[in-house]
Order: C-alpha cells, then structure tokens, then sequence
C-alpha cells in the first residue's frame, strides 16, 4: 500500500495537480494555502479568537455553503423541469414519485429556507459583534444586498412547483408592486405620469415589469426562471466573490483592535 | 385532522414526539454528563444520609430531566391520543380566549424587556437552560393538539420554528459573551475576545472546522428531507382562491404589516427602507467602541434599536403571520380550530371622520358637484388637513425637536445630514407601532385617507 501510495505521489500527474508535498509540516501547510485556488481565499494564519465557534458561529460559511448546495441540486433539477403551464406541475409531481433524484427537490427546498435563516443569524452576529464598523462598512452593504438577494431568490424559486401554494404566494406578494408609488396603477400619485392618455396602467406599471403579464402567467413562470436560475445567481457569485474578496482586504475576521 | 382519521393523527403525531423527547434526554444527558465531569457541579443542597453524603448537585438535576423524557417518549411512542402527555384542556381554551394581537404583540415586547433588563440573571447557564427545556417542552406537549399541530407541523412552517428556537440560543449565546465582556470591563480587564491574540495556521485549524461544519449541516439537510416531504398541492388555479393567502413565510411580517398600513406604504416604502436603513448603519453608527468583540453596554442605543427592529417588529411578525394569522387574515390562538366563518366585528374610522364628525359635529367637507379638479383637491385637503398636520408635524417637527433634546448628543456627533438619516429613520421604524396602538385603542384606520388619489396613510 505504502509503495502504490508512492507511485502516486510521485507520478507527474499527481505532482501537476498538486506542486507540493502532504500539508503535514509547517512548511507544506503554508504553502498550501498559498497554492490551491479553492483555499486562496483564506489568510495561510488567523487569529485563534477570531474563528472560535462561539464567536463566529460559522454562519456566513454555512450560508455559503448552502448556497454551493442550492447550485448543485438546482442544476441537477434543471435536467427534469420544463417551465411551461403544461408541464412543470407535472415534473415536479414526476420528481416527487418517479425520479429517483427527487429527493433534490426536498434537499433544494429545505436548503433554501435554512439559507435564508442562516443569513439572517449571520447578519445579526456581525451586528451583535459591531463587526460593521469601520473599516468594513462597505462589505456590510454588499451583505444588506446579498440579504435581498436571497430573498428575491427564495421568492422566485417559490413559484417553480406551479401549485396552489405558489401562484399564491407570488400573487399575494407582488399584489404590492400595484401600489408602488408612482410607478403601480394602484399606488399614489401614478394619475400624475399622462402623455393626455394615463401612462401608468395595469399593463405599464412595476407589476407587470415584475410578472410579464397582468396575472401570475405563464409570462410569469419564464421571467422567474430566468431571475431564479440565471440572473439572480449570477449577481450573487459576483457580490459573494467581492464580499470575500473584502473580508480579507478590510482587515480580515473580525476581532477587538 | 382533515381527510385523516383520530388514529392516523396519533400516528403522525407519535412519529414526531417519540424520536423528539428521545432527543431532548439526549441533550439533557449530555449536559449532565458535561457538567458532572466539570468541577462546577456544586450541589444546590446535601442530605445528612447514613452511610454517604446525598449531594444534589446540577448534574443529578439534569439527569432526573433526561429521564422524564425517556418517560415521556415511552408514552408517546403508544400512539394514543389519550395516554399522550399534552398540556391541560382548561389550558388550551385560557390561552386561545385570551390571545389576541394586542395581547400577543404587548407580551412578547413585556418579554423582550425583561429579558434585556435581568439579562445578567437570565445568561445564567442554568437558568438558560431552564428556560430552553421548558419552551422544548411547551412544544412536545402542545403537539397532540390537532390545531396546533396542523399549523406547526405545516412542512413549510417547519423553517419558524426551527428560527425561533435558533434565535433562542444565539441571542442567549451573544448576551452570555456580552454580559461576560461588560462585567470584565467594569473591572478594567479587556474582553474575552483580546486575552487570545494567538494565531494559528488555517490549514488545519479553520479548514477542519470548515469541514466538519459542511459535513454536519449535510447530514442535517439529508434527513430533514428524508424526513419531511416538500409540500406540493393541487395544481395552480386562477379560480380557486385559497384562505388565508399567505406570502412566503419570510415576507409575512410585511403581510402582517397591511392590518395597519396600505399595500404602498407595508409592502413598497416601509421594505425599501428597511434595506436602506440596514445599508445606512455604519454610516451612522458613530460609536467606535465595540468593534470585534461581544457587548451591550458600551453601545446600548444601538443594541436596543437593532433588537426592537429584528425581534420584535420582524421576527414576532413574521411569527403572528405564519402561525396565528387564519382564514380572512383573522387572528386565532394557538390550539385554535381556523374557522373561515369566524367574524371580527371591526369598525375603523378615519382621522378626518374623528375631526369632523366627532368633534366638530359636523359632514366632512366635500367638494360641490361638476367643481374643478383643483377645487376638489382643496377640499380633500381640507377634510385630511388633522392628518396631514399631524404626520407632517410628526416627520418635520420631531427631528429638530429630539435634536436639542432627547438626542442632542447624537446631533452634536453626527452633524446635519447623518443625524437627519438616523432620526427619519427611527420615525419610520416607530410608526409601525405607533399605528398599531392607535388601531388598537381608538380603532384608527387611517390618520390621512385620500383614496381618490390612492393615498391612504
């Protein structure tokens, strides 16, 4: 065993791969850090206090975490779901009883409501420890808006299965767009946009930029499958990336100065 | 219970409790079991007992509690409803007659209060403790309840439950450290996070701990969807409207916010500006003291803020809405049948009605048949004008007003522009529950109601 584990180690395909020894010694565990893309976003040393469970709570990578799992079993669901009127009950019913990948649909959905916990617990760490302060006010703005993120992304998500549940719950929650001021034809102030004829109507306003039609349709199905899959994660991967990217630039974990 | 007969239900209600108290003997066990091997166990009081000395100590405490549950668990494991541990009847019908909004949203802040001011006393780990086996308990026993259990046990209501037991802990775990550091201080010792500037390599200290924690969390999202099927209904229908319509559950607390305020303002102004004022804190946050490190007194406006927004006017929101919120968006309490034929008789009135009618004893003014839009729009002026003064005064008055006053010392630190942020800000935030209470004292619908330009406030 010792010898095959040898061949490996020293093929040139292994050492390709990994341009150092076991991250065993001093030497080897900083260089690992230094050496692997999926590491390089940590500092090689931190402080003790500053990753103490107790401290940290492990939240944010938690959250990061479930969303690495959201993108994994979302892709995956991807291949059995058609988002059309006529089929995606039907899919979601097929992954429920006939698909042996359905559990990805529990393992997606559940996923996305712990994320959506997680991020608020990991929000209300970095305030109870005031870890916004200066100088990472910045990166708790972007925070504020991965927040939103999330949400948007639970919420379109939400209405995929194309059951009672969600057209519902999508209907009651953009039922709110209608009043936006100005911009909703329900909301104050909108008589005030007129070219003679009103501008604001139940086609023209928020809501219908929102559902791409005047009720929750099949308009309405496309445009969040599109915002859940594509456009929402896509914004998110940046802002996670810069958010990382700052912890490390604002002075790393936080701790007492 | 519907669609399922008496015996189906203490099945399901069965395989929930009995795998649940068998948990939480497990949970008291092992603290037993932590505090026995600590030197700590000091007995609350010994026995003079011939032959050995009987110490009650916190581990025995423990230990008799992990037996009850195992108790516990072996009558519930029997599935029936009869011989399964549950809170009182006369219980169950005092807490529904006597829940209402009012009730409900004045408790839980009475709670929140006394939790802040006895915090030093409720940090206690055993108190804690205490405090964390009863609401488990409170749970367990209350399952059997068909009501209470068609709404807790709702899969996508499963998320509430477990947020609020999850914000029990951390904000028991945040006040310990905070307390902790605050008593230090006071002595002149720095907190507990600066006594270990140590660093450590992250490979393998962090990296591990990142491990542990990813294959931890995908155990726990394996069996929790083995366990509980992702809810799906009928297929959608633009004719059946279901009752209550909810939002999803983390959008409740908005939804719950329309009993008081108009689509416009709950669902498009107040949300907007809970992002915004989220962004806005650091920015106007001037403390420098507690940066990195878990306290309360040093930053004491900030915390009391930050709790009234999140707990209690967006978590026990969102809590009202999901749990308590039935068909018609009615209130009903927790072992509460939803009745769709419930009826709240509720009369709202308008400021301007109060002003004119009431008052004044007069109609409200209304502008002449065939008059002018701008007529018309002096006379809605003029019928609104109590309201309009009163939340114009309210928005413009106030923050000069707190400026030389109550908040004279953050408008000397923060200048004009910030002190202005903060305090519109605060306004906002208290205007919810200054609505609430006007609701609910002297049923104010609206304090300006302009529908004809769809600006009710």
């Amino acid at each position: 065993m010792a010898r095959l584990g040898e061949i490996i180690y020293e093929s040139q395909i292994w050492k390709s791969i990994f341009r150092h020894p076991m991250p065993v010694d001093r030497r080897n565990r900083i260089v690992v850090m230094l050496t692997n893309f999926f590491l390089h976003l940590h500092p090689v040393s931190i402080k003790k206090q500053g990753i103490a469970l107790s401290y940290t709570w492990c939240m944010g990578g938690v959250t990061f975490f479930l969303f690495l799992v959201e993108t994994v079993t979302g892709v995956l669901l991807m291949f059995y779901y058609r988002p059309t009127l006529e089929w995606a009950y039907n899919d979601i019913l097929a992954l429920r009883d006939i698909y042996s990948l359905g559990i990805m649909r529990e393992i997606h959905r559940w996923g996305a409501h712990a994320m959506v916990i997680t991020v608020w617990l990991h929000m209300y760490r970095v305030f109870l420890t005031g870890s916004y302060k200066p100088p990472r006010e910045f990166n708790w703005v972007i925070g504020v808006i991965l927040l939103l993120l999330t949400l948007l992304l639970s919420f379109t998500g939400y209405l995929l299965p194309w059951d009672q549940l969600a057209v519902w719950a999508i209907t009651v929650g953009s039922n709110m767009a209608r009043a936006t001021p100005i911009l909703g034809h329900e909301g104050p102030g909108h008589q005030f946009l007129t070219l003679g004829y009103p501008m604001i109507t139940s086609g023209t306003d928020a809501r219908f930029a929102l559902l791409g039609a005047r009720n929750v349709g099949e308009e309405t199905l496309n445009r969040f499958y599109i915002l859940h899959c594509i456009a929402i994660p896509l914004a998110v991967s940046l802002l996670l990336a810069i958010h990382f990217w700052r912890v490390r630039k604002d002075g790393g974990i936080s701790g007492p100065l | 219970m519907h669609g399922i007969s008496p015996q189906q239900f203490a099945g399901s209600v069965a395989s929930f409790l009995w795998p649940y108290y068998l948990a939480l003997a497990a949970m008291n066990g092992i603290f037993a079991y932590y505090l026995w091997q600590k030197s700590e166990n000091r007995p609350f009081f010994s026995l003079p007992t011939p032959g050995f000395a009987f110490r009650f100590t916190p581990a025995l405490l423990w230990t008799i509690v992990a037996i009850v549950y195992v108790f516990l668990a072996s009558l519930a494991i029997g599935a029936h409803l009869e011989s399964m541990p549950q809170v009182p009847q006369g219980f169950r019908d005092f807490v529904n007659a006597s829940s209402k909004a009012t009730i409900y949203s004045l408790g839980t802040t009475a709670v929140l209060v006394v939790l802040y001011l006895f915090r030093s006393w409720f940090v206690r780990p055993m108190v804690a403790w205490s405090i964390w086996n009863l609401m488990l308990l409170f749970l367990g026993l209350s399952m059997p309840d068909p009501n209470f259990f068609s709404i807790v046990a709702k899969p996508d209501n499963v998320p509430i439950v477990a947020l609020v037991f999850l914000l029990a802990f951390f904000t028991w775990l945040a006040a310990y450290r905070a307390v902790e550091n605050d008593r230090r201080m006071d002595e002149g010792l720095p907190p507990v996070e600066k006594l270990d500037d140590e660093k450590v390599l992250v490979w393998p200290d962090l990296v591990y701990t990142e491990m542990i924690c990813m294959i931890a969390l995908s155990a726990v999202l394996i069996f929790w969807a083995i366990w509980l099927q992702a809810p799906l209904e009928e297929p959608a229908s633009s004719v059946k409207t279901p009752n209550p319509s909810k939002a999803p559950w983390y959008f409740l607390g908005l939804q719950e916010m329309l009993v008081y305020y108009d689509p416009w303002m709950a669902g498009v102004v107040l949300p907007s500006l809970i992002i915004v004022g989220l962004m806005a804190i650091p920015y106007i946050d001037f403390n420098k003291q507690g940066n990195g490190y878990y306290t309360i007194r040093e930053r004491r406006f900030a915390y009391i803020t930050f709790q009234l927004g999140f707990l209690e006017l967006w978590v026990t929101l969102i809590v009202l809405g999901t749990l308590l919120r039935g068909p018609n968006w009615n209130f009903f309490g927790p072992y509460e049948y939803w009745d769709a034929h419930k009826v709240e008789a509720l009369t709202n009135v308008n400021m301007s009605e109060y002003f004119w009618q009431y008052w004044l004893h007069r109609s409200l003014p209304t502008a002449p048949p065939n008059s002018t839009w701008s007529t018309q729009l002096g006379y809605i002026l003029l019928r609104e004008a109590p309201g309009i003064i009163l939340v114009l005064g309210y928005f413009i008055m106030l923050p000069p007003l707190m400026a030389v006053t109550v908040l004279r010392r953050y408008y000397q630190r923060m200048g004009f522009i910030r002190y202005m942020v903060l305090a519109n800000l605060l306004l906002f935030m208290a205007a919810l529950p200054i609505k609430m209470v006007l609701r609910w004292t002297i049923n104010l619908k609206y304090l300006i109601a302009i529908p004809e330009y769809f600006l009710n406030f």
